[in-house]
């Protein structure tokens, strides 16, 4: 199964939970950080590195003496990737989304196959925990072309079936839709203040199109307010577990150390948590086969 | 005229919260949220929206099954698993959808149209500390910093109009698309990190972001008490790469409280930490009189 | 004298120059020497999500226009303006397009040897920005943006910056 932990607002405990997780999980389980912008997990789960490579994406290259100007790349490219300038062909690398597209339109071949560096993706293990995380290079502007690649080389890391958890970007555009579009479940982090409802809320309508079965975690309840569950009642949406604000969470995260290890009764509620994703995914799947 | 814009790296460091506490000293200046995927400024600022401005930006690909043959070029040659295959019509998954017009390209009968995408909304608003520029991108949609450059503009035309200036912004969370577009030429960056690993490892990428669009940044520790020893860390980070010490602020419920009553720090709470923020905003202010 | 284009949001002399480039609404593409002029809108550059001053570029480019009046340039507009061997003149932003052109042809608008406005979206870093450099490409790269640099074929060698150094004007 494949849960993905996320949030509409940073900084609300994805990663805190993601560790806990992947730590208390009784299964195999692969931890897969595609925070690609500001991956983090790995400064919790400490994983022993076993492999790197370089994540490139396919970028035109210019042979500019089979062009004969004819515009076919410059007037397909969206991005402004390629461009007949006058009487240069310029490709501008940063550019480029990686369609495919003026390589293969382009009548004369003029436009043949190059990289550009989009960052590295790291795999390890952490205990019996499989790690994998991607990390973009300073100045890339898109995490999903990176996102997708660390996706494909889970498969060479951990064998078919695996459970995942995924650490999810914070927001609700691109790169966190990226992050959760092959879950089987997804859990949204919150924290019980304005600021964590309303991006809630904003997660909620980001997600909830795609059909799955999704539930909250409220990290640091009791402060704030109780609007979040009064949000989570009128949105049919079930909490999954309540983390309380506790001083000893937040000094054993500034530590550096998974929460569910360092504090017992945190530890409880997120086995807990476990358990119930679990069932969760259990039941669907069970719920689809019978449909079927 | 000054930009300085608030950032972090990591998300949940304190931006907006500091942001809103600094609009208030900041006064007279034009506010901007940029962080347009969850824009939260607003909560504190309470803003009265004077126009609001549908945004466009890109394109989406849709499929006309009436005119489609189902000869599968499309799915063949997508490259972002955008279309999938149905019996009479392949459908374009709007989620996937890169919008590169690769399938409309390449399509023998022409069967795709070409739309483009009203990704979400901006807004010119008025605020009990000045003008706010805003915007809310609808859910899911691409964040490619269109929409953040544009409300720069907005902020720069505005404050250029009334006089003002000095532009003060709440950053987006990470370093990717939408951070770029808030950095580059703004003249100033203040850092809001955390005494936690990852406050620390998500300082070195926003601060050598900053450094490559050669825009001074100065740090902020927030809630430095939860480590004095990582604290300690970032601040002989901060001296090894040159980046300012703007000042330190201990973990406090009463910034949720303030939160909670719709308030500034500075509104809700006439102790130290007021008397703190007070201080750090004059370090700002300082640095970019120096500037 | 060849073409000029002059950012600018209304097809008229005494309107203001656009102080924006890639986003400006269009150009008015006037000859110098009859102040005849026509007006090229920009209308592809400001859909898109990004790399409107190159496409905007491109459009210029494609009026035959060989100068550029406007208010900033940020340094990709720069490098495919000057790939296009258009000269480019900042800083004339606040004037209407008449007076532009005027200071223009007495010598006064500073062709700019560096962009002057920021960059948008991405960039190269040094680092791998130009993906190990395979087959990128012989000829000289655009890297310093000297002024039309002709002979700026593909993104060329240059240590792979091909931002044109991104230095903006301080």
């Amino acid at each position: 199964m494949i849960i993905a932990i996320a949030s509409g607002k940073g900084g609300t405990g994805k990663t805190t939970v993601t560790a806990s997780l992947a730590y208390a999980w009784p299964d195999p389980v692969v931890a897969m950080d595609l925070d690609v912008e500001a991956p983090n997990l790995h400064l919790f789960l400490h994983p022993e590195e076993t492999g790197r490579q370089k994540a490139v994406i396919e970028i035109p290259v210019a042979d500019e003496s089979k062009c004969t100007y004819c515009r076919k790349c410059s007037d397909l490219c969206q991005f402004a990737a390629v461009k007949v300038l006058g009487e240069v062909l310029m490709v501008f690398p940063e550019m480029c989304h990686g369609c495919g597209g003026c390589i293969a339109i382009c009548p004369e071949g003029a436009l043949t196959p190059g990289e550009r560096e989009l960052g590295d993706i790291i795999w390890g293990k952490a205990g019996k925990v499989d790690f994998i995380m991607g990390r973009s290079r300073v100045g890339e502007a898109m995490s999903p072309p990176l996102m997708r690649q660390v996706k494909t080389k889970l498969a060479d890391i951990a064998p078919a079936g695996t459970d995942v958890i995924i650490d999810a970007p914070p927001g609700v555009s691109c790169p966190a839709v990226n992050a959760v579009m092959d879950a089987d479940a997804i859990v949204l982090v919150t924290e019980p203040t304005p600021f964590g409802v309303f991006d809630l809320g904003l997660a909620h309508k980001a997600f909830a199109p795609m059909g799955k079965p999704m539930g909250v975690v409220v990290n640091r309840a009791g402060i704030g307010t109780d609007e979040v569950y009064r949000f989570c009642r009128r949105n049919g949406l079930e909490i999954f577990a309540e983390i309380p604000y506790d001083r000893a969470i937040a000094e054993a995260y500034a530590e550096g150390r998974i929460v569910a290890e360092a504090v017992p009764s945190a530890g409880e509620i997120l086995t807990d948590l476990g358990n119930r994703l679990r069932r969760l995914v259990g039941d669907s799947s069970a719920k689809e086969a019978s449909r079927v | 005229m000054f930009e300085i814009v608030v950032l972090s790296g990591k998300g949940g460091t304190g931006k907006t919260s500091l942001t809103a506490a600094f609009a208030q000293l900041a006064q007279p200046a034009v506010i901007c949220d940029l962080d347009v995927d969850a824009p939260d400024l607003h909560m504190l600022l309470k803003p009265e929206t004077l126009q609001t401005v549908s945004f466009q930006s890109g394109y989406e690909a849709e499929i006309r099954p009436e005119d489609c043959t189902n000869c599968g070029i499309c799915g063949d040659m997508c490259r972002f698993d955008a279309v999938i295959p149905g019996d009479e019509a392949p459908i374009i998954d709007q989620l996937h959808c890169e919008g590169c017009k690769v399938c409309v390209t390449f399509c023998p009968v022409d069967a795709i149209d070409w739309n483009l995408r009203t990704c979400g909304q901006w807004y010119h608003s008025d605020t009990r500390f000045g003008r706010l520029v805003h915007a809310q991108l609808y859910p899911a949609q691409e964040n490619s910093g269109r929409l953040v450059a544009l409300l720069r503009e907005q902020a720069k035309e505005l404050a250029q109009q009334k006089q003002i200036s000095l532009i003060l912004s709440d950053g987006p969370p990470g370093i990717g698309c939408p951070v770029i577009s808030s950095v580059s030429g703004a003249s100033f960056a203040v850092i809001v990190t955390e005494p936690t690993p990852s406050g620390r490892h998500d300082l070195a990428r926003i601060a050598d972001l900053c450094a490559h669009f050669k825009v001074p940044a100065g740090v902020i520790v927030n809630k430095h008490d939860l480590s004095p020893a990582r604290t300690a860390e970032i601040v002989a980070d901060c001296k090894a790469k040159g980046l300012f010490l703007l000042g330190q602020v201990p973990f406090d419920p009463e910034v949720t409280d303030a939160m909670v009553a719709g308030q500034t720090i500075i509104e809700h709470n006439h102790g130290p930490l007021a008397q703190q923020l007070r201080e750090i905003w004059d370090n700002i202010t300082d640095h970019i009189k120096n500037a | 004298m060849p073409k000029i284009a002059v950012s600018c949001d209304e097809p008229s002399l005494d309107a203001a120059v656009d102080p924006r480039f890639g986003r400006a609404a269009g150009f008015i593409i006037v000859d110098p020497d009859t102040m005849q002029f026509t007006y090229q809108e920009n209308g592809q550059a400001q859909s898109m999500a990004s790399g409107a001053g190159i496409q905007a570029a491109e459009t210029v480019i494609r009026t035959g226009a060989k100068v550029v009046l406007t208010g900033d340039v940020g340094p990709k507009a720069f490098q495919a303006l000057t790939a296009g061997g258009v000269e480019i003149v900042p800083n004339m932003a606040g004037i209407t397009v008449r007076q532009a052109v005027e200071r223009y042809k007495t010598g006064h608008g500073a062709p700019a040897s560096e962009p002057s406005g920021p960059a948008h979206g991405g960039l190269n870093m040094p680092g791998g920005g130009m993906g190990g450099g395979r087959g990128m490409g012989g000829g000289r790269g655009m890297g310093k943006g000297r002024g039309p640099a002709g002979g700026g074929r593909g993104m060329g060698g240059g240590g792979g910056m091909g931002m044109g150094g991104g230095r903006r004007r301080s």
